[in-house]
């Protein structure tokens, strides 16, 4: 099958590749862009390692084809922070050591920016069921929704 | 002080910046191939045909191997030789590699996977505990026996005696990252690999064999896994030595990573047991006596499961004192995927045993279960008490549950919570609320005695910059954080001059698995002497220097302090001892001491010291649905003179939701014909966000370790898994509430499971 040529937008930055129509965009990303912060944790939209958003949307991009993604804007985990600067949400992971093995990191991360852009001021529960679709196995969570509430309050502050 | 504090985890900014690497963001030459391997579609039986041409005809394939295509070993077990990494004629499980593809890409490998055309002719599968004892399908010879005292005079003689059984599931690692190696061929014989294992040196030993050469062709580097909880101590085998053939053949770098649904189908799980029980006991609920049973289901190759089914019965006591007792154990064989290593080693399954049982005598003595469990404890450990012995003869000397306990019990706020639970229950025809209370007594130590060490190997660079390496392997649990702020106060530096490097078995030889908890007590130990042996070459001289005694050299705050009025900085001195021609690099090295086990009597001190923990639990069930949640959870854990709090209340927290997701929601399926049905996170539920308990409360017991571990501290990896029993223990509390006398619930305590046990009532 020949390879289709996609534009689209990557953390604000216009790129362009080459992929083949069955690849998803997790594979395109991955492979073809360098981005491998994006993980694949079970290849069928269930465990969240593969977050990220088109046009401000949360999707699982490995259920999304890649050649989908032309003319859109994607954002990763590559484009959270500003060059040095971490972005609230990561400096509130590592002060409350809300990882682990950091491989759910990524997608936890760039979900729940997500949710505090649509809603600066979410519950616990909020919070909880936003990221229901994001599996961590190692830290039972508890120190992810304290620094997720604990950044929300911080850029509420800054707001 | 670097240790003891609650320093982020290394590589913390990578972390949330999504550039920390794991084995499948390792840049690759772009001649990498790809591999996958072809399943067997059947239980049991023998391979009568296999057609492999449309697989190699498949896009992008350049090569497919089966069995008799391999050049030398075809075995990837740790220790028994009975895992050939594909299938020669027979085939075990429904699963079971059987032949494997080289393609230009993962995708085209695995697709090509899945074009063989392979006959089998078919015999009736081993599935189950049942049909395993009907036809004495096991490993060893017949059931191991350990027994203290005189069980069954016990048992006759007791006023009360009760007999059950229950059913205890498996549960899937479901580590984030799956399986994943890559082989880089170098000019030579030499073969490099980067694999995401717990045992670099079983992947270099297994290596060396699949390619026919000595150990000292093979080095394997692990940087990080994103995820192991024992997972990936013997099952990254089969990938490191498929690439590692591929890449010998086709003289390209090789990479393979299971898909999840391939990874849940193709490895090991933690055993599921079956475990029946015969107790004595008097009115007061203390126990004089318990016969247990475990069956343990360890599928088709032996893998790991001696030790897992050993640790099982040294963990049938938990914290209590039981006179006499007799554990017989059955390590069944069965055409499943080959049961392994997971968090807690058997331990879990022990601990369940005899936790069941206390739960069992509370309802019948109409006692409430926490007192029954207090009666039967071991004494803390007083200069005032003799101490007591566990059922294989090891003193228990440090035991400390009665006062974790009560100090768990006044934060939890237990009786008065246990009395407003049992109103609000008078009100509340359809949801019924339960309260729990479960302890963990864990023995730390590999119980195979020579495991029991660990090296490492500290450079000082001249310009005072550390660099350290250590056999043990990081998997999240924050071991390399705490190994370099054992370095940086060794050296009196901040941890930021210390380099944490991955581990390569190059660098670090014949090192033992990162399990059974040890990385820290083992690994810690080692770089203490790598960086004690440098820290004495540097003070000698300096002591020569500047005419003082080797004594008055301080190591703190980043200075070097020479006798009394005289300092300099680290870096100054590094310099100093290098111009001087001083060593500035040292291996280390640590043996447990005062440890000697004989499996086979079930005699000896398997364990260097235990490590404890309580948890008291609260869920809230509808008697309607079956369904549950987690309404509150106190945990209290004894990490000793914790290395670091932060890292180790993770450890306390993750432990207790992957032990209650253990119990609950976690379901292991398997169909008549051997098919594992929950092989994706679509069908197999580890617990997420939501089911994070609403107030979870967690803290470390202050309790200096008695042995001389490294700065006192304690292990902490798996002993916090038991306390999910809490979970289960509180489920079946609210079913008894619910007007159930005795509940007979299985585990995982499934929706379906609560329902089952509530009609029983």
């Amino acid at each position: 099958m020949s390879k289709i040529h996609v534009q689209t937008i990557v953390n604000r930055d216009p790129v362009e590749f080459l992929a083949d129509p069955r690849e998803t965009l997790l594979d395109c990303l991955r492979d073809h862009l360098g981005l491998t912060g994006s993980k694949e944790g079970c290849g069928t939209g269930d465990c969240g390692a593969c977050s990220v958003t088109v046009d401000g949307t949360l999707i699982s991009s490995c259920l999304m084809l890649g050649v989908e993604a032309g003319g859109k804007s994607i954002e990763t985990i590559e484009g959270m922070a500003q060059g040095e600067d971490l972005h609230p949400l990561q400096r509130k992971f590592i002060e409350h050591a809300a990882f682990q093995c950091g491989y759910c990191t990524p997608g936890i991360l760039v979900a729940a920016k997500n949710l505090l852009e649509k809603n600066p001021s979410p519950t616990e529960t909020e919070v909880r069921y936003w990221l229901a679709g994001n599996l961590c196995r190692c830290t039972g969570y508890d120190k992810i929704i304290r620094a997720v509430m604990d950044a929300a309050e911080e850029m509420r502050g800054a707001a | 002080m670097s240790v003891a504090r609650p320093l982020p985890h290394d590589a913390a900014r990578e972390h949330v910046s999504g550039k920390a690497r794991y084995i499948d963001d390792i840049p690759t030459p772009s001649n990498t191939l790809h591999l996958a391997f072809g399943l067997s579609t059947i239980a049991k039986g023998t391979i009568s045909q296999m057609d492999l041409s449309d697989v190699l005809a498949a896009k992008g394939v350049v090569a497919v191997l089966t069995a008799k295509d391999l050049p030398f070993a075809n075995d990837v077990s740790p220790s028994a030789h009975d895992e050939p990494m594909l299938a020669t004629d027979e085939v075990h499980y429904v699963g079971q590699p059987v032949f494997m593809v080289i393609a230009t890409s993962h995708t085209h490998a695995r697709h090509a996977a899945r074009l063989a055309k392979v006959t089998y002719s078919e015999t009736t599968p081993i599935l189950t505990i049942e049909e395993a004892l009907a036809a004495n399908s096991r490993f060893e010879d017949g059931p191991r026996i350990y027994t203290s005292g005189d069980p069954q005079t016990a048992l006759i003689s007791a006023p009360n005696r009760l007999q059950g059984s229950v059913d205890l599931g498996g549960q899937e690692h479901f580590y984030l990252e799956g399986q994943a190696a890559l082989a880089l061929p170098q000019e030579d014989a030499e073969m490099v690999i980067h694999s995401s294992t717990q045992h670099p040196t079983e992947i270099q030993h297994k290596v060396a064999e699949a390619l026919g050469v000595a150990m000292h062709e093979v080095r394997v580097e692990v940087r990080r896994m994103g995820g192991g909880f024992g997972g990936k101590e013997s099952q990254g085998n089969a990938l490191a030595c498929a690439c590692a053939i591929a890449a010998r053949l086709t003289g390209r770098p090789c990479k393979m990573r299971y898909d999840r649904d391939d990874d849940m189908i193709i490895t090991g799980k933690r055993h599921d047991f079956r475990i029946t029980y015969d107790v004595a006991f008097d009115d007061t609920g203390r126990i004089s006596a318990v016969d247990f049973i475990h069956y343990a289901r360890c599928g088709w190759a032996q893998d790991l499961s001696l030790p897992v089914a050993d640790r099982a019965m040294l963990h049938a006591d938990n914290g209590y004192h039981i006179p006499h007792m007799r554990i017989e154990s059955h390590r069944l064989k069965t055409n499943t995927q080959s049961a392994t290593a997971f968090r807690g080693f058997g331990g879990p399954q022990g601990v369940f045993g005899i936790e069941y049982v206390l739960d069992h005598v509370a309802r019948a003595t109409g006692l409430d279960p926490l007192i029954v469990r207090q009666r039967n404890f071991y004494h803390d450990s007083t200069p005032a008490t003799a101490t007591q012995s566990t059922h294989y003869g090891q003193k228990v000397d440090d035991f400390c549950l009665n006062a974790l306990t009560d100090k768990l019990l006044a934060s939890a706020d237990y009786s008065t919570r246990r009395a407003e639970i049992s109103q609000w229950n008078a009100t509340s025809p359809i949801l019924k609320r339960g309260i729990a209370y479960s302890p963990v007594k864990f023995g730390i130590s590999f119980t195979l005695t020579h495991l029991n060490q660990a090296g490492a190997l500290v450079h000082v660079y001249q310009d005072g910059s550390i660099r350290m390496n250590h056999g043990g392997t990081e998997m999240g649990q924050g071991l390399f954080q705490k190994t370099a702020q054992v370095a940086a106060s060794r050296f009196g530096v901040p941890v930021s001059q210390v380099k944490i490097t991955a581990t390569d078995t190059a660098k670090v030889p014949n090192t033992s698995a990162t399990a059974a908890s040890s990385g820290s007590d083992l690994n810690g130990m080692a770089v203490q002497a790598a960086c004690d042996t440098i820290r004495s070459n540097m003070s000698g001289f300096l002591a020569t220097h500047f005419g003082t005694a080797k004594d008055q050299i301080g190591f703190e705050n980043g200075q070097v302090l020479i006798g009394h009025d005289n300092t300099m900085s680290f870096q100054d001195a590094a310099k100093l001892c290098y111009e001087n021609r001083i060593s500035l690099s040292s291996t280390g090295f640590y043996k447990t001491p005062d440890i000697e086990w004989d499996r086979i009597k079930g005699q000896g001190r398997p364990f260097y010291y235990f490590a404890y923990g309580a948890a008291i639990t609260e869920v809230v069930i509808d008697t309607l649905t079956g369904e549950y949640k987690i309404l509150r959870a106190d945990l209290l854990h004894d990490a000793g003179n914790s290395l670091n709090p932060a890292l180790d209340i993770g450890q306390v927290q993750g432990a207790y939701v992957q032990g209650s997701g253990w119990l609950t929601s976690e379901e292991l399926v398997w169909d008549d014909a051997g098919r594992l049905r929950t092989h994706a996170p679509s069908t197999y539920k580890i617990p997420a966000t939501a089911d994070r308990p609403k107030v979870f409360n967690t803290a470390l017991f202050e309790n200096e370790n008695q042995q001389a571990t490294i700065y006192r501290s304690k292990a902490v990896g798996e002993p916090p898994f038991m306390l999910g029993i809490s979970t289960f223990l509180a489920i079946s509390d609210a079913i008894a509430n619910a007007g159930v006398g005795v509940p007979m619930l299985t585990a995982p305590a499934t929706p379906e499971n609560v329902l089952l046990a509530l009609t029983q009532g």
